[in-house]
């Protein structure tokens, strides 16, 4: 795709600068980060994540948010939920954090070229499908209906809502936000984001759906797809487990027979249907 | 015997019904009539008598609950060819959440007194109509369980 | 299947007073030789440079639960089975700095410490089971995306100096995994110690050029048919003398037994406590530590040894995927002995048995995949 080199030496992070930081939501924030001295810029493709090193406190698996066709404006979108991101809220331009990446399994977006698709996402899962949508639109004349459906917990906490409202403004794409409460000041959707998937209108023998949000919502976000008509195999998600080391040796992330740092975080969901309604697994 | 007649092909168009036989549809259409909400109207409130049952033919109605001291709560909203409105099947019959038209919304209207009435007699359409309903409570059921769960919560706020 | 074994050099036939004199020459040329020493009531792994620091005549009494050394007439060095300990901590050591990191003005610099060559290991008396973990960790640590060049590092050096069991120890089960208890490949040298009449005599098998090198130095008669034949029939006394087998179809059964109300039964019993996934020579997985000075001027990462017992271990923001003990040791099991063959295209269970040892409430592997199994093949 792209003539950047990847990264060689996978458990040594290389040194970025923070070239832009902001907030997207009071507990959700982006970075864009540049190479220092000693780093070069590395292509990487829709879906993919980073291991993001903040000095002396620690690392953490963040997506790539990005645009995967500009991969020197390195985005990543995160929400400070433990103390990795809690200290990472804080960093401001000229700040350097450790990065290693890229490192997973890519969204399959060349692959769904002429197919329909369904993107169903909640929360801050719409982060590491923000490259997939960027790719969608890029090329838009490859693909057939492109339907968003976004959950959100209330209208404060949507993410990237200038874009989703811009996207809903173009005639070639259909996108409807959902949020689980809302207060009268909201004329859009209160609900589930499932129940989204119920009034779309696409070809379900002609359509690829990507997920990402939490497992929960997945979960009944692929049941809705299926009663639709659509089949595992064209349903990818995006799954998410402890990641420590990115490379499949430190174990943490397994998830049955998979490593979800190498063999995902995107799995076709045929691959993991028996395991997914295990729990605890 | 016209204004029937249209109602009867809504019915018949409206998702609820996919399916039905002629007969039962008839029976039902008998106790139907078309209403229109502008954007806003309150098509019914919590405490209310239960007499009408509603399918949505286009628009949006919101599922709302009133807590002293705060704002209103929209819990959910409900679509075109979706239905809302169970109070009317069993006693006391009282709306147990405000409806309210988000926007300019047509609605089909069952009017539940009449359709009791033919239920009871009818034992066979009674069974019919429930069968529908009972699918669409528990996804609403589910769909309510799923928003308590607070999946977007940040966990720190303990959600 | 046909043995390597001729393609470097024929074996031959020694005493103790030769095996003496191996293990000196197995530690010229700056190589480290560890080997069974006795401490504290067990056989562990520690540096050996003459014949009086193998433990002769020492046996283990093994049981689920159970580790006992007991001192007899034996006239063995390798009479006992495996120990706590594997050649793991060597290859992989439980703890490793990976980098460290300088503050420098705004941002940092990061130093991959330069790690002082890895030590040339002779590692004598591994054990069929052992180096079929050994094997089975060459495939881990070189997952065909990513390798770890610590790793390969110390066991391209590593000499490999196998024994081949003569009596069982009281948890083994490898013959069941198709891991030994003959030593098939793999190793530089191959010893089997075979008690006759005329006291202890030893059969050096030759597994590869560096083996060669080092029997070139090596007086000894060539073993002959007799020979060969009774280091044969003293591997079959331990293959016969191995009280434990893993069932057939285990892996299917397990994999298909996510839901069976067994794993809370074996949860009342298991006490989350690590020790089977520290002693098993195939587990590996770590953890990241980050630890910064006082001063916050300098930081470094370490890998060290986890387990897939500890609550951390599934630990995703807002609470750990595996809760309970029953998952967690769902977890461990079926990794082994099914989701390894996905991942790896091998078991990671190698019947060493020492999981089953040092549980402290003695579970055994084999008797809980045989309980799934019957109650799959049963429920059908």
């Amino acid at each position: 795709m792209s003539p950047l080199p990847a990264l060689n030496d996978p458990m040594l992070p290389r040194p970025f600068r923070i070239e832009r930081a902001w907030r997207e939501l009071s507990d959700t924030f982006s970075l864009y980060l540049v190479p220092q001295k000693g780093a070069k810029g590395f292509a990487y493709r829709p879906g993919q994540f980073n291991m993001l090193y903040q000095f002396g406190v620690g690392e953490v698996p963040i997506s790539i948010s990005g645009d995967a066709a500009e991969p020197l404006k390195l985005v990543h979108t995160i929400r400070a939920v433990g103390t990795v991101t809690d200290a990472m809220a804080g960093l401001k331009r000229g700040d350097v954090i450790g990065l290693r990446g890229p490192f997973g399994t890519p969204w399959p977006v060349e692959k769904m070229a002429g197919q329909d698709v369904v993107i169903i996402t909640g929360g801050i899962g719409l982060a590491p499908l923000r490259p997939a949508i960027y790719h969608l639109l890029a090329n838009r004349e490859k693909y057939g209906k492109i339907i968003i459906l976004y959950g959100a917990r209330t209208p404060n906490d949507i993410l990237y809502r200038r874009e989703l409202e811009k996207w809903r403004g173009r005639f070639d794409i259909s996108v409807e936000v959902s949020v689980d409460r809302a207060g009268h000041d909201w004329a859009g959707n209160v609900g589930v984001v499932p129940n989204l998937i119920s009034r779309a209108v696409f070809d379900p023998l002609h359509t690829t759906a990507l997920i990402c949000g939490p497992e929960i919502m997945m979960h009944y976000s692929v049941k809705a797809l299926n009663t639709a008509g659509i089949r595992d195999k064209r349903i990818f998600v995006s799954m998410e487990r402890n990641m420590k080391c990115a490379t499949g040796f430190c174990g943490h992330c397994q998830y049955g027979p998979h490593f979800v740092c190498k063999d995902g975080p995107v799995f076709r969901f045929d691959k993991i249907r028996k395991i997914f309604s295990v729990r605890e697994i | 015997m016209v204004k029937i007649k249209g109602l009867d092909r809504m019915l018949r168009e409206h998702p609820f019904f996919e399916g039905m036989g002629a007969d039962v549809q008839g029976i039902v259409a008998g106790c139907a009539s078309n209403a229109r909400y502008e954007a806003d109207q309150i098509i019914h409130h919590e405490g209310d008598k239960a007499d009408r049952f509603y399918l949505v033919r286009s628009g949006v109605v919101s599922i709302e609950m009133h807590v002293p001291g705060r704002k209103p709560v929209i819990m959910d909203t409900v679509h075109d060819g979706e239905v809302f409105g169970w109070s009317w099947i069993t006693p006391p019959y009282r709306n147990s959440y405000d409806a309210r038209a988000v926007q300019l919304t047509r609605l089909v209207v069952l009017d539940a007194k009449c359709l009791r009435k033919k239920m009871k007699k009818d034992c066979a359409m009674g069974y019919e109509l429930l069968r529908r309903f009972i699918p669409v409570m528990a996804h609403r059921l589910t769909s309510s369980r799923l928003q308590m769960l607070d999946v977007y919560g940040s966990p720190k706020r303990g959600g | 299947m046909v043995s390597p074994v001729g393609a470097f050099a024929a074996p031959v036939i020694t005493d103790a007073a030769g095996l003496g004199v191996l293990v000196a020459a197995l530690g010229v040329d700056g190589r480290r030789v560890i080997g069974p020493v006795c401490r504290d009531g067990a056989v562990v792994y520690e540096p050996v440079t003459k014949l009086s620091d193998l433990p002769l005549g020492v046996i283990d009494e093994q049981d689920a639960g159970v580790y006992r050394l007991k001192k007899t007439g034996d006239s063995r060095y390798f009479a006992h089975a495996v120990g706590p300990q594997s050649w793991k901590r060597y290859l992989f050591p439980p703890r490793q700095s990976l980098w460290s990191a300088r503050r420098r003005g705004k941002g940092f610099e990061i130093v991959k410490d330069t790690p002082a060559p890895a030590p040339e290991y002779v590692f004598l008396g591994v054990r069929a089971c052992e180096l079929a973990a050994i094997n089975i960790h060459d495939r881990v640590f070189d997952n065909g995306d990513f390798a770890d060049p610590g790793y390969l590092a110390r066991r391209g050096r590593a000499l490999i100096v196998a024994v081949n069991c003569t009596r069982a120890g009281g948890s083994c089960f490898c013959a069941s995994m198709n891991c030994g208890p003959r030593a098939e490949q793999g190793y530089d040298l191959a010893l089997t110690e075979i008690v006759g009449d005329g006291g202890l005599r030893i059969l050096i098998e030759t597994g590869s050029e560096r083996g060669a090198a080092i029997m070139a130095g090596f007086e000894a008669p060539l073993a002959d048919k007799s020979d060969l034949a009774a280091a044969r029939d003293a591997v079959r006394i331990a293959e016969e003398g191995m009280g434990r087998k893993m069932s057939q179809g285990a892996r299917k059964a397990l994999g298909k037994s996510l839901d069976d109300p067994r794993w809370d039964e074996i949860a009342m019993r298991c006490l989350s406590c690590a020790n089977c996934t520290l002693v098993c020579p195939t587990c590996f997985c770590t953890s990241t530590k980050d630890l910064t000075s006082l001063d916050g001027k300098t930081a470094e990462r370490q890998r060290v040894w986890d387990s897939c017992f500890t609550l951390d271990f599934s630990y995703i923001h807002g609470g750990s995927i595996r809760r309970g003990t029953a998952a967690r040791y769902r977890q461990w099991i079926t990794h082994k002995l099914v989701h390894w063959h996905e991942q790896f295209g091998m078991s990671g269970c190698t019947g060493c048995g020492r999981c089953i040892t040092w549980c402290p409430v003695g579970i055994d592997i084999t008797q809980e995949a045989r309980v799934i199994t019957e109650s799959f093949v049963k429920g059908g």
